[in-house]
């Protein structure tokens, strides 16, 4: 016996319903949501605005010229890329658009991958579980309504980040390079091409232990290890690919595309009627 | 009522090395109460997530509306309402958020009105509170209204007034009482036999993840405990002694109050009226008492078993 059960056509408002719920739930948890905003104020705020604001502010002193020196092991395709006709000008450009960069990986990760980890397992935890297993949808439903709710905060706090971002940015170092100049049309590729591809990577792999594992802690830990390399990976592909072309970031996003297809539908097939209820471990 | 709606055949289950049921039968026709009962462990929960293909057999033969649920889970789902053992609630919802979910699983219009399940209930006034601050009888009564919010052919009840004082267990069990009035068919499982008394059309018990007996309460209670029982009681107790040796009185018990009475039939309740009669009693009590299900159960469990000490232990989860 034990056969799978059949799978029908995917329906989209079922999908909408679990996502919603889960959503609607980390709206409700303020223990969660604040750290969120905490983390993304600080990357996407506090720190840029800080260092940019600091290296506008000192002007021309010794420590911005040596730094500005240092923008020569750049690439040639880089480097005829930043814009300012000053030290500081320069230093706050290469800042704002190249080592800036990777923070637009760093937190969609660390908040996805908190939502991910807990999704599934919560649900068992809890004892919802038995609530989703006995419901008329299908296993891929829930997947992809997880899927959903663990992506969303990660990357729209990325977005609006991303948004305020832009607005320091432009504001600080604008004035010092010729007026507003960001983002620059590698930071559309990063933040609609590169990025979500390397969050439903790291999205496929963490529901999988989600599904998997006893509890929350248990998926919370093997999460940040499944993460942390694909943290550094992220940084020097986003970076690399930002210090060529557009071009490297559109293959760079193009094969993260590719690898986060192939391991949403391998993800998918870890959901389990039996580990909603806590019972295929004894299966 | 009419054909079975859930028909198990020969169903085996097992978690690693406990078998949870092993070759288990059940049939629950259309528009009845049947309730599985034994003791904790016996596979009862199992058998439920069987029934609507959230778990899949290892073996046997499994129709729900007389579809596999491995092959039809979804449209059988979409017909069941069930009642977990435990609320299985988002505590961080309200219980409006709560129903609406559920409604939305099963297809319900996103602004369908879940009042009236909530009303049925008697939970209506606290359905914009999280459900995190509702007691265990607000949850159970919450949990109820979403089984039924889609109107299910078939309810599926783990216990449905585990934790909850006597007054709410009455109100939920006079609630299924009238679902299954209207023609829903019901599959309750408990250990708690008083539940099951009066509700139940079939019974089925559990052992060892097999059904060791199954039938309705009558044929139950005529098979496992075939003697009409009698309480009697007159002015002067001392003439009640005489039916202790009166025809068809298989045994008789009087500690200083009424006696109690075991006849081969209930056709003896006469001849003992004209006995004590005969015998100058003044009767101020004659009650013929009906064996409760916890009797029958009982009665079943204590059978003797080939290689049992008689217990009756159960097995399995």
């Amino acid at each position: 016996m034990k056969t799978a059960p059949a799978e029908r056509s995917l329906r989209l408002d079922r999908i909408v319903a679990i996502a919603g719920t889960d959503l609607r739930q980390l709206r409700q948890a303020r223990d969660f949501w604040m750290p969120m905003v905490l983390l993304g104020g600080i990357f996407f705020v506090f720190v840029p605005a800080l260092l940019l604001g600091v290296i506008s502010a000192a002007g021309e002193i010794e420590a911005v010229r040596q730094f500005s020196q240092t923008l020569e092991v750049l690439p040639q395709a880089a480097q005829e890329q930043i814009r300012g006709d000053t030290d500081a000008g320069r230093t706050s450009y290469a800042l704002a658009v190249y080592l800036f960069a990777p923070l637009a990986v760093v937190v969609p990760l660390t908040i996805s991958t908190a939502v991910g980890a807990s999704t599934i397992v919560g649900e068992r935890e809890r004892g919802t579980g038995e609530f989703l297993a006995h419901a008329p949808v299908s296993v891929r439903e829930i997947y992809l309504g997880k899927l959903a709710a663990s992506l969303l905060p990660g990357y729209v706090t990325t977005l609006v980040g991303f948004a305020v971002y832009s607005v320091i940015v432009n504001t600080i170092v604008g004035p010092e390079v010729g007026g507003w100049f960001f983002p620059t049309p590698d930071w559309w590729l990063l933040m609609f091409w590169v990025v979500p591809p390397f969050l439903a990577i790291t999205l496929s792999v963490v529901l999988r232990l989600s599904a998997r594992v006893r509890s929350t802690a248990a998926a919370q830990q093997a999460s940040g290890l499944v993460s942390l390399p694909l943290i550094l990976l992220a940084y020097g592909q986003a970076t690399g690919a930002l210090f060529g072309t557009g071009a490297s970031a559109v293959v760079v996003g193009a094969v993260a595309w590719l690898l986060a297809v192939l391991g949403l539908v391998r993800g998918a097939s870890s959901v389990a009627r039996a580990r909603l209820l806590g019972v295929a471990d004894e299966s | 009522m009419g054909g079975p709606v859930v028909e198990l055949r020969a169903v085996r289950r097992r978690f690693g090395d406990v078998v949870a049921l092993d070759g288990f039968d059940l049939s629950a026709p259309a528009g009845s109460v049947t309730v599985l009962v034994g003791p904790n462990g016996a596979g009862k929960t199992t058998a439920l997530r069987i029934v609507t293909g959230a778990l899949a057999p290892d073996a046997g033969e499994v129709r729900t509306f007389g579809l596999d649920p491995a092959v039809d889970g979804e449209e059988i789902r979409r017909r069941c309402g069930v009642v977990s053992a435990k609320p299985a609630l988002y505590d961080r919802l309200s219980g409006r958020d709560n129903l609406r979910y559920s409604a939305r699983l099963h297809g319900l219009d996103r602004h369908a009105d879940v009042g009236w399940a909530a009303a049925r209930f008697g939970i209506e006034h606290a359905l914009d509170q999280l459900v995190g601050g509702y007691s265990t009888g607000m949850k159970t009564r919450l949990a109820l209204a979403r089984a039924v919010l889609h109107r299910p052919d078939l309810l599926l009840l783990d216990e449905p007034t585990s934790g909850l004082d006597p007054e709410s267990a009455h109100a939920v069990l006079a609630l299924i009482r009238s679902m299954a009035a209207e023609g829903s068919t019901v599959v309750l499982c408990t250990h708690l036999l008083l539940e099951a008394d009066g509700l139940a059309d079939n019974v089925v018990v559990l052992e060892d993840g097999a059904a060791a007996v199954a039938g309705s309460p009558g044929d139950l209670a005529r098979a496992w405990l075939p003697d009409t029982v009698l309480r009697v009681d007159a002015e002067d107790r001392a003439v009640l002694d005489t039916l202790a040796t009166a025809p068809g009185v298989l045994a008789y018990e009087r500690d200083g109050g009424p006696a109690t009475l075991s006849l081969d039939g209930p056709e003896r309740v006469p001849d003992v009226v004209a006995a004590l009669v005969a015998a100058g009693a003044r009767v101020t009590r004659l009650e013929p008492r009906t064996p409760s299900l916890e009797d029958v159960y009982l009665a079943i469990r204590r059978r003797p078993r080939p290689g049992g000490d008689g217990t009756g232990a159960g097995a399995g989860s």
